[in-house]
C-alpha cells in the first residue's frame, strides 16, 4: 500500500495541477504533495514492514536506501520552485508544475520497480515527462538542449529496452519460466549463456548509463543542465541519475549472480575512470558556470560507477555518495540559478564580481563548491574517502591513484571558474531588477541543502548507514 | 511459416539499406513506414492460434508504424516547407557500405548467441541487431531532424524485432514496452520538432550548434 502511495500521491497532485485554474497558487501544489511523500518515504525507512515476495512494486531495501533522498530533494526543490515561479509569473506554469510532479511519481515508480520490464517502462515515462521541463525558458538554446536530450535519451532507452529483452531471453534460454522480477532472475543461477549475459549487460549498461550520464554517453548533460531551470537541474542530477544508477545496480546483481562479478567490475571501473577523467578535463576549460555543474555531475556519476564496482563496501559507500552528492548538487544548482538571474550572464566573460551583486547566493555557491570538491567536513568528503578505502582494501591502488588524480584536476577546474565569476569587479553596469535580489525564498533551499550535506558528513544517522550497508549486502548476495 | 517470416525479416533488412541510401526525405520516410508495416505482420506469423490481443497488437503496430507516424512526419515536412534533400554527414555510398557491414556483423554476432529451439531457424535475432545498428547509424549520419527521427524509428524497429523473441513468454512486457515507446516517444518528438521549426524556421539540426564544447 505504502509503495503504491509513494507513486499515487504525486501522480494525483500532477493531475490536480493540470486542472488547477489559478496560475498564482498552482506552484503551492508542489510542496503540498512533497510533504506527505517525504513522510511516507521516511515511514518506510523507519518501519520497513515485511518483505513482499514476487511483488512488481515494493519499497525494498535498495529503494529505502535512496528514495528518501529523492523525496527530500524534491521537497527542497518544491519550496524553491514556489519562489522561482513567482519571479517567472509571465510564463504559464501549468505544464511545468504537472510535469515536475509527474517526474516524482515516475521516479518513485522506477526506484521501487522489482520487475525488469516495469523498471524500463517507468524510466521511459520519466524521461518523456521531463521534456517540457527542459524547454521552460523557450529560448533557441533550450530547444536545442531538449532535442539533444530526446535524441540521446531516446537512443539510450532503445538500447536499454533491447537489453531488457536480451536479459529476459537469456533467462528463458537458461530454463527460466518468463518471470522477470529481479528476485526470480537472481535466484536462477544455473546454465546462463555467457554471450547472452554479456550482450544484455552491455546494452543495459549503455542504456541506463546514458540516463546516468557517464562518459562517453554524457553528451546531453551539459546542454540540459545548462539550459534548464535550477530546479530541473537538481531533479535531473539528484533524481533521474539516481534512478538510473539503481537500475544499473539491480541489473548488475543479476549478472553477478549468474556469471561472477569479473565482467561488471571491469566495465564499471573503466566507465567510471573514463567519466572522471573526461569530466576533469572539461572542467578545466568550460567558461559557463551552469555547464560546469553538468561536468561535475558526470564526474560524480563516474565516482558512483567506481564505487559500485568495488564490492559491498564500495556499493554501500556509493549509496552514501548518492545522498551527499544529491544534496550538494541541489545547493549548487539553486545558487547557480540565482546567480544567473541576478548576474544576467552565464560565462566568466559576461559576469564577474558576483559577491558584490548577490552576496548571499555567491557565498553559498562558493561553500557548495568546497562541499562538492570533497572538503571536510561536508558529506562528499566522507563518502569519497569510503570509496577510496574500498579501492585500496580490494587491492586496486591504480584505481585509487587515478581517482585521487581526477579529483585534484576537477578541484582546480571548479575553483578556477567559480572564483572568476565571484571575485573581481561586476562587469555589468546596470544594477539587476530589484525583485531579483537574494530573498529568503531563493536562499533558504540551497542553505538547507548545504546543512543537510554537512549533517551527512558530521553525523550520518545510524539508520541510514545501516540501510546502505543492508542494500549493498542484498545486492551483493541476493537471498 | 518460418520461410515467410524470414522473407519478411529479409525485406526489413533490405529496407534498412534503402533508408540509408535515400537522398530525399519522402523516400526515407517511406522506407521507415514500409518497414513498420512489414514488422507489424510478424506477430501473426510467430503464433499459431490468434488471440484477440495478438491481432489487436499486430494491427495497432502496423497502423502506428506504417501510417500514423509517417503521416505525422510528412505533415511536419510540409508545414515546415523543408526542402527534400537529406543532407548527410556521411555520404550515401559509405553509409550503404557501413549498413551492409553492420548486417554481416549482426549475422556473425548472432551466431554466438544460443537460441531456443523455436527460434533457431528464424532470422529474428540477426535482423534485430542489424536494424538497430542501421538505425543508430542513421541518427548519427544525418543532419535534419526528420531524418534523425526516421533513424530513431528504424532503431525502434530493431528493438521491436528483438522483443518478438519474448512474445510467447512475456507478451505483456513486449506489448507495453513497444506501445508506450511508440505513442509517447513520437508524440513528444512531434511536439519538439514543431517547436524547433517555429524557433529556427528550419529543421536542420546543424542550426542547433550554439551549445558545443
Amino acid at each position: 500500500m505504502r509503495a503504491l502511495g509513494l507513486v499515487a500521491v504525486p501522480a494525483v497532485a500532477s493531475i490536480a495541477a493540470l486542472a488547477w485554474p489559478k496560475q498564482a497558487t498552482r506552484p503551492l501544489l508542489l510542496p503540498v504533495a512533497a510533504f506527505p511523500h517525504l513522510l511516507l518515504a521516511l515511514w518506510c525507512l523507519i518501519d520497513p514492514g515485511p518483505p513482499v515476495p514476487a511483488a512488481w512494486l515494493a519499497m525494498d531495501v535498495v529503494a529505502r536506501a535512496v528514495l528518501p533522498l529523492v523525496s527530500l530533494l524534491f521537497l527542497v526543490a518544491a519550496l524553491y520552485a514556489v519562489a522561482y515561479l513567482k519571479l517567472r509569473a509571465e510564463r504559464n506554469n501549468r505544464i511545468f508544475v504537472a510535469a515536475l510532479l509527474g517526474m516524482l511519481a515516475l521516479l518513485s515508480l522506477a526506484l521501487q520497480a522489482q520487475h525488469l520490464g516495469l523498471l524500463w517502462v517507468a524510466a521511459e515515462a520519466a524521461t518523456m515527462v521531463t521534456v517540457p521541463l527542459l524547454h521552460f525558458n523557450r529560448s533557441a538554446r533550450a530547444y536545442e538542449a531538449t532535442w539533444k536530450y530526446l535524441l540521446v535519451g531516446g537512443t539510450g532507452l532503445a538500447l536499454s529496452l533491447m537489453g531488457t529483452f536480451g536479459l529476459g531471453y537469456a533467462s528463458l534460454q537458461a530454463g527460466g519460466a518468463g518471470d522477470l522480477t529481479f528476485l526470480s532472475l537472481s535466484q536462477q543461477v544455473h546454465s546462463w549463456s555467457p554471450p547472452w549475459l554479456t550482450l544484455a549487460w552491455v546494452l543495459l549498461l549503455a542504456g541506463y548509463g546514458t540516463k546516468m550520464g557517464v562518459a562517453p554517453m554524457h553528451t546531453w548533460k551539459p546542454d540540459a543542465y545548462g539550459e534548464a531551470p535550477g530546479i530541473v537541474g537538481t531533479m535531473l542530477a539528484g533524481g533521474m541519475t539516481t534512478m538510473a544508477f539503481v537500475a544499473v545496480l539491480r541489473v548488475k546483481a543479476v549478472v553477478d549472480r549468474a556469471m561472477g562479478p569479473a565482467m561488471t567490475t571491469r566495465t564499471l571501473l573503466g566507465l567510471g575512470l573514463l567519466s572522471m577523467a573526461l569530466a576533469a578535463l572539461f572542467l578545466l576549460r568550460t567558461r559557463d558556470f551552469k555547464r560546469l555543474l553538468a561536468y561535475s555531475s558526470v564526474e560524480h556519476m563516474g565516482i558512483l560507477a567506481i564505487g559500485a564496482a568495488l564490492g559491498r563496501a564500495g556499493t554501500a559507500a556509493a549509496l552514501f555518495h548518492v545522498w551527499t552528492n544529491g544534496m550538494t548538487k541541489g545547493a549548487l544548482f539553486f545558487t547557480a540559478g540565482n546567480l544567473r538571474r541576478i548576474g544576467g550572464g552565464r560565462t566568466a566573460d559576461e559576469v564577474g564580481g558576483l559577491r558584490h551583486v548577490a552576496p548571499a547566493s555567491a557565498a553559498l555557491f562558493v561553500t557548495g563548491l568546497f562541499a562538492v570538491t570533497a572538503c571536510p567536513p561536508f558529506g562528499v568528503f566522507f563518502s569519497e574517502i569510503q570509496i577510496l578505502r574500498a579501492a585500496l582494501d580490494s587491492g586496486r591502488p591504480a584505481v585509487a591513484g587515478g581517482f585521487v588524480a581526477c579529483l585534484l584536476v576537477a578541484f582546480f577546474g571548479l575553483t578556477r571558474l567559480v572564483f572568476a565569476i565571484v571575485d573581481g569587479e561586476p562587469k555589468t553596469v546596470a544594477p539587476p531588477r530589484p525583485e531579483l535580489r537574494d530573498t529568503l525564498g531563493v536562499i533558504g533551499p540551497p542553505l538547507a541543502c548545504l546543512l543537510a550535506a554537512l549533517w551527512l558528513g558530521l553525523a550520518p544517522p545510524q539508520l541510514l548507514a545501516d540501510t546502505w550497508r543492508q542494500a549493498a549486502a542484498w545486492l551483493g548476495d541476493v537471498p | 511459416m518460418t520461410d515467410t517470416l524470414n522473407l519478411l525479416i529479409g525485406i526489413a533488412a533490405g529496407l534498412n539499406l534503402l533508408a540509408l541510401a535515400s537522398s530525399r526525405l519522402p523516400s526515407m520516410i517511406r522506407a521507415a513506414a514500409l518497414q513498420g508495416l512489414v514488422l507489424g505482420v510478424l506477430p501473426l506469423l510467430l503464433e499459431d492460434d490468434w488471440s484477440v490481443l495478438l491481432v489487436a497488437m499486430a494491427a495497432g503496430t502496423a497502423l502506428a508504424k506504417g501510417f500514423v507516424i509517417p503521416s505525422l512526419l510528412r505533415r511536419a515536412m510540409h508545414a515546415a516547407s523543408i526542402d527534400r534533400e537529406v543532407e548527410p554527414l556521411i555520404g550515401f555510398v559509405p553509409s550503404l557500405l557501413l549498413g551492409a557491414l553492420a548486417t554481416i556483423l549482426a549475422m556473425l554476432l548472432s551466431r554466438s548467441l544460443p537460441l531456443l529451439p523455436e527460434h533457431s531457424r528464424t532470422l529474428l535475432l540477426p535482423g534485430a541487431l542489424a536494424t538497430a545498428i542501421c538505425g543508430a547509424l542513421l541518427i548519427m549520419a544525418r543532419t535534419k531532424a526528420i531524418s534523425q527521427v526516421c533513424g530513431y524509428l528504424v532503431l525502434e524497429n530493431g528493438a521491436y524485432l528483438f522483443g518478438l523473441l519474448l512474445l510467447r513468454s512475456t507478451p505483456l512486457l513486449v506489448e507495453a514496452g513497444i506501445l508506450l515507446d511508440l505513442t509517447v516517444g513520437i508524440f513528444v518528438i512531434g511536439i519538439v520538432v514543431d517547436r524547433i521549426q517555429r524557433e529556427f524556421d528550419s529543421l536542420d539540426t546543424r542550426n542547433l550548434t550554439e551549445l558545443h564544447e
